[in-house]
């Protein structure tokens, strides 16, 4: 009897609070599934087809006129047509191997420079005073908030030749000549840490600074120097942060357009770029989208581990 | 502990000199009254007035103003019902594909986005320009806003929506009167990200748009193209300062809103 007490209300809780019929909560799923399932998966299964196409069948003649009726006329005859020629196409020019593979170097050196140089600044920031910690945190997010167009821009008058950088070494006397940095990998990589500094600062700063400092003074106690105390326990229990923010940096660097656009020089190649002047320049739909697909399948990897990473921190949490 | 000691100024001092420097050096070029962006000449405010004379920079911003603002109003409503479902309508078939597709658009690059976008309208046969580059914002901005209003639902206290339901409410009104206050703030924070992600969005909106339909940094990019201009650095320091002043505001706001609206759950709760 007791226990039938107990337990009644709660299942009484449980009906009402998720409602398993009910037109209203059938809408409320329906409403953002329908937008989700037009706007964001079907456009992916018709990049799929498209980069699955002959070039000429598939190729409009320039944006308005494609017609798609083609391909439901018959569908065994447009699946018969599929073949993999623009793949083919893809390993035959080594100038998509070579953007695929300057892509993942230029994000995989570009997220280890952007953890150097955020993991200190999450650290300072964790260690700050109480007060002030709100206010550096707004300080951080602040300029993700601002245009990254903007951001990048701002690099050009200082990277380039009579720019700031060498008006101000030159006068310092550090370097004789003016650096040639803009229209580098240098450029690249300082404009991929600068815009995503913030990506890896924050995850890092939320484990940094719920960490227990009881810990570090018992390490102390017994006898730790603080690199050695640092070592041992601050960053392995930071490492969930560590993770979280180089494929947070990682994952958008590896198909970014605007920063090797716009500070990088012609020789170097990135995936996204590339992709972009096949669309817009060379006007090639099926080869992008075959450009496409494979950034897609070589992000997948990743994205999948950064969601499983997630989900164990976010099970810890609880 | 709590005080700073050296190692931990130098590193923030550098730090916040690397993120503001940049932006600081640009807004202070951008009053430079010589066209050499680097050679201080003086102080001059002709760049600015070069800026609101200048018909295209006028026409885009408007385009760009009126994007944001309906992509960012429909993305909040679609992500608040898509917070809810994730948070409050319990299972359903197809809960897992739902979260993806959520998730998905955040870590997806923008190239893929806009391009799987374009394809789509063009096989929709709609004519790309503003409502093309509207809908593309839309949809990306709405698992953001999905996000944050989802965020607040988890750490809300769920007893209080169980009270006025128990208290007869339907679930409707008590989504009106109970849930909605509460979460408010949280709403207000996916608006404005919204809105500042459509405002700042260069990719996804070039594969969008058409002839008709350019938007501010599509007409910025065009330009940047061929170098630094003092009216591109005096545009940019109106934007980011516009865009600044507005998040402060807005933040300082909600976190008083915030701070007030815990206190009264809180109270809620003790006296129940």
């Amino acid at each position: 009897m007791a226990v039938a007490d107990i337990t009644s209300p709660s299942e009484e809780i449980q009906e009402t609070s998720s409602p398993s019929s009910g037109w209203g909560r059938k809408l409320l799923i329906a409403i953002p599934y329908i937008w989700l399932l037009i706007f964001f998966l079907a456009p992916f299964v018709i990049v799929l087809k498209i980069s699955l196409s002959d070039v000429i069948l598939a190729r409009p003649p320039y944006f308005p006129n494609f017609d798609i009726s083609e391909g439901w006329q018959g569908l065994l005859a447009m699946l018969q047509a599929f073949d993999l020629e623009n793949y083919v196409w893809l390993t035959e020019d080594t100038l998509y191997l070579n953007s695929y593979l300057s892509s993942l170097r230029i994000a995989s050196i570009s997220t280890l420079l952007t953890l150097a140089i955020g993991y200190p600044i999450a650290y300072a920031m964790a260690k700050a005073p109480k007060e002030w910690r709100a206010t550096l945190l707004m300080l951080v997010i602040l300029p993700f908030w601002t245009s990254f167009l903007i951001r990048v821009y701002a690099w050009i008058g200082i990277l380039k030749k009579e720019g700031f950088l060498n008006y101000f070494l030159l006068w310092t006397g550090i370097i004789d000549e003016p650096l040639m940095i803009l229209n580098t990998d240098t450029a690249i990589y300082i404009g991929i840490v600068y815009s995503y500094l913030p990506f890896m600062v924050l995850p890092l700063y939320a484990v940094l600074e719920k960490l227990d400092i009881s810990l570090l003074e018992a390490a102390t106690d017994l006898g730790c120097s603080p690199l050695k105390a640092f070592w041992v326990i601050t960053l392995p229990l930071s490492l969930s942060g560590v993770w979280a923010g180089c494929f947070l940096v990682f994952i958008p660097a590896v198909g970014e357009f605007v920063i090797p656009d716009i500070l990088g020089g012609s020789s170097t190649i990135m995936i996204g770029k590339t992709l972009w002047v096949e669309f817009f320049s060379n006007r090639d739909w099926p080869v992008a989208s075959a450009v496409a697909i494979l950034l897609l399948l070589m992000l997948i990897l990743p994205i999948i581990l950064f969601q499983k990473q997630q989900e164990k921190q976010a099970e810890a949490s609880q | 502990m709590t005080r700073f000691n050296w190692f931990n100024t130098t590193t923030l001092t550098l730090g916040f000199a690397f993120l503001y420097l940049p932006i600081i050096l640009l807004m202070i070029y951008s009053f430079n009254e010589s066209r050499l962006v680097t050679v201080w000449a003086g102080f001059s405010t002709k760049w600015y007035q070069s800026v609101f004379f200048n018909e295209s920079f006028i026409n885009a911003a408007w385009v760009t103003l009126r994007v944001g603002f309906i992509s960012a109003s429909v993305a909040t409503v679609l992500g608040t019902m898509a917070a809810l479902v994730l948070n409050r309508a319990g299972p359903f078939h197809g809960k897992t594909l739902f979260t993806g597709m959520i998730y998905a658009p955040m870590v997806m690059p923008e190239v893929i986005t806009g391009l799987s976008l374009l394809l789509l309208f063009v096989s929709l046969d709609f004519t790309r320009g503003f409502w093309t580059v509207t809908l593309a914002h839309i949809t990306f901005s709405m698992c953001y806003a999905a996000v944050v209003v989802s965020a607040r639902l988890v750490t809300f206290e769920r007893s209080l929506e169980e009270a006025a339901l128990d208290l007869g409410c339907t679930r409707f009104s008590a989504f009106m009167q109970v849930t909605l206050p509460i979460i408010f703030p949280a709403i207000l924070a996916a608006w404005l990200l919204a809105f500042t992600l459509s405002l700042d969005d260069l990719v996804i909106a070039s594969f969008a748009s058409g002839p008709g339909a350019t938007t501010l940094p599509m007409k910025i990019y065009s330009q940047v193209r061929v170098g630094v201009s003092p009216e591109i650095n005096a545009l940019s320091s109106i934007l980011i300062s516009v865009v600044a002043v507005g998040v402060v505001t807005a933040s300082l706001v909600t976190k008083q809103a915030q701070v007030k609206r815990m206190k009264e759950e809180r109270l809620a709760i003790s006296s129940n």
